[in-house]
């Protein structure tokens, strides 16, 4: 057991100027933009389709990820892929590769592990209803100037603002 | 017009498959690279004393807009053929505002999980769990809520299209609005604050909890 010397993070500036140029280049290559809760979809569509292949066909929201390649050649699936491959290459790379359970000071990592699966069940519900995330609706149609993805994003930024207070015991 | 490559044939269905791939290597990269995969720094958002996450998303927002604009503008690229995310107004509102109540408890979201996950964070893992879950549930569900999620339906609604202003100021005012958005920011950071809250036991304390295992 060993501390690793991390490496600090990038400039967060020159950071995200990368990340729309990445952004960019899904626009001129494939004609969209980046996502990551439809990987979630199309994957979920893909265990609903293997463990029960007519009830997926019945479900509007899971039959549309079962044409064309299926749901575990989906795009956005094979991309999510690369967002875990290129964040670990990454931190790899600045000595940031860390077992551990982030957390706030007065949290145990028990109560944070579980109020961060109740989070991810909570954004679900709400990727599922808005068609989208942080990444499909407010970068990607935030850069399209899509009039509900604006409406996401501030919807979203409200929704946080609103919660902090509440949930301050979990990082303060 | 010479793109996109993928829509005017260019690019068949196998190189979209190996783009994407290559596409969400550098998304992983940015994002970790800014700390993004660390779910304290995002939180840090939400109570104004790491403003990272505008900071990367309203850079990236600007920098790819402005993309789109000159390479729509000198006919390289056909904004035609590139898919506006449609709109539904009050689906999206909802939708939103829910997704900010796990964002804040969660302090991650779907991408940024995955990076935490992949970069050794179980918090990053239990996230990502609860969300497939969580999108499992809601799509078992859907048949409920398939009323709902048709409303309100706009189609591919732009910024343009509603305020009547062409692309280009549009464009701009977000540009302005953006860099307004960095100087807050940077006020918001350089204030005096309170003593940090102390550095949780499991940095301090490698016994006591996972951290410090390191790879």
């Amino acid at each position: 057991m060993r501390r690793a010397k991390s490496r600090p993070y990038a400039n967060p500036y020159l950071a995200g100027v990368a990340l729309g140029v990445v952004l960019l280049a899904a626009f001129v290559v494939m004609g969209r933009g980046l996502g990551a809760s439809g990987a979630f979809a199309s994957s979920a569509a893909g265990v609903v389709s293997a463990a029960a292949p007519a009830r997926a066909q019945a479900n509007p929201y899971f039959a549309r990820y079962l044409g064309g390649e299926g749901p575990w050649l989906d795009w956005l699936l094979i991309e999510i892929a690369g967002v875990a491959i290129g964040g670990f290459v990454s931190a790899l790379i600045a000595g940031r590769l860390r077992v551990a359970v982030e957390r706030g000071p007065r949290l145990s990592a028990g109560a944070r592990l579980t109020s961060a699966s109740v989070a991810g069940a909570v954004m679900g519900l709400g990727a599922v209803l808005a068609r989208g995330c942080t990444s499909g609706q407010a970068l990607t149609g935030g850069a399209l100037l899509s009039v509900g993805s604006w409406l996401f994003m501030i919807a979203a930024f409200a929704g946080a603002y609103l919660t902090a207070p509440i949930v301050r015991r979990a990082w303060q | 017009m010479t793109a996109p490559f993928f829509e005017l044939g260019y690019v068949g269905p196998r190189g979209g498959l190996a783009a994407a791939l290559i596409i969400g290597i550098a998304f992983g990269w940015c994002l970790e690279s800014a700390g993004m995969g660390s779910a304290r720094k995002l939180a840090g958002q939400f109570y104004l004393t790491d403003l990272t996450v505008f900071k990367v998303m309203f850079s990236a927002i600007v920098t790819a807009m402005l993309g789109l604009f000159w390479l729509g503008r000198i006919g390289i690229l056909d904004l035609s053929r590139v898919y506006v995310p449609e709109t539904y107004l009050v689906p999206q509102l909802a939708g939103g505002l829910i997704f900010g109540v796990g964002f804040a408890l969660g302090g991650l979201c779907p991408g940024t999980s995955c990076v935490a996950a992949a970069t050794g964070r179980l918090d990053g893992v239990a996230l990502v769990l609860g969300m497939w879950s969580g999108v499992l549930a809601t799509g078992l569900l859907f048949p409920l809520l398939a009323n709902f999620y048709e409303t309100t339906p706009r189609g591919s609604l732009t910024l343009p299209q509603v305020t009547g202003l062409p692309y280009g100021v549009v464009t701009l005012a977000i540009v302005l609005v953006a860099v307004a958005g960095f100087r807050g920011a940077e006020w918001l950071e350089s204030r005096p604050r309170p003593p940090a809250a102390p550095v949780p036991n499991d940095v301090r304390k490698p016994g006591r909890a996972l951290e410090g295992v390191a790879l």
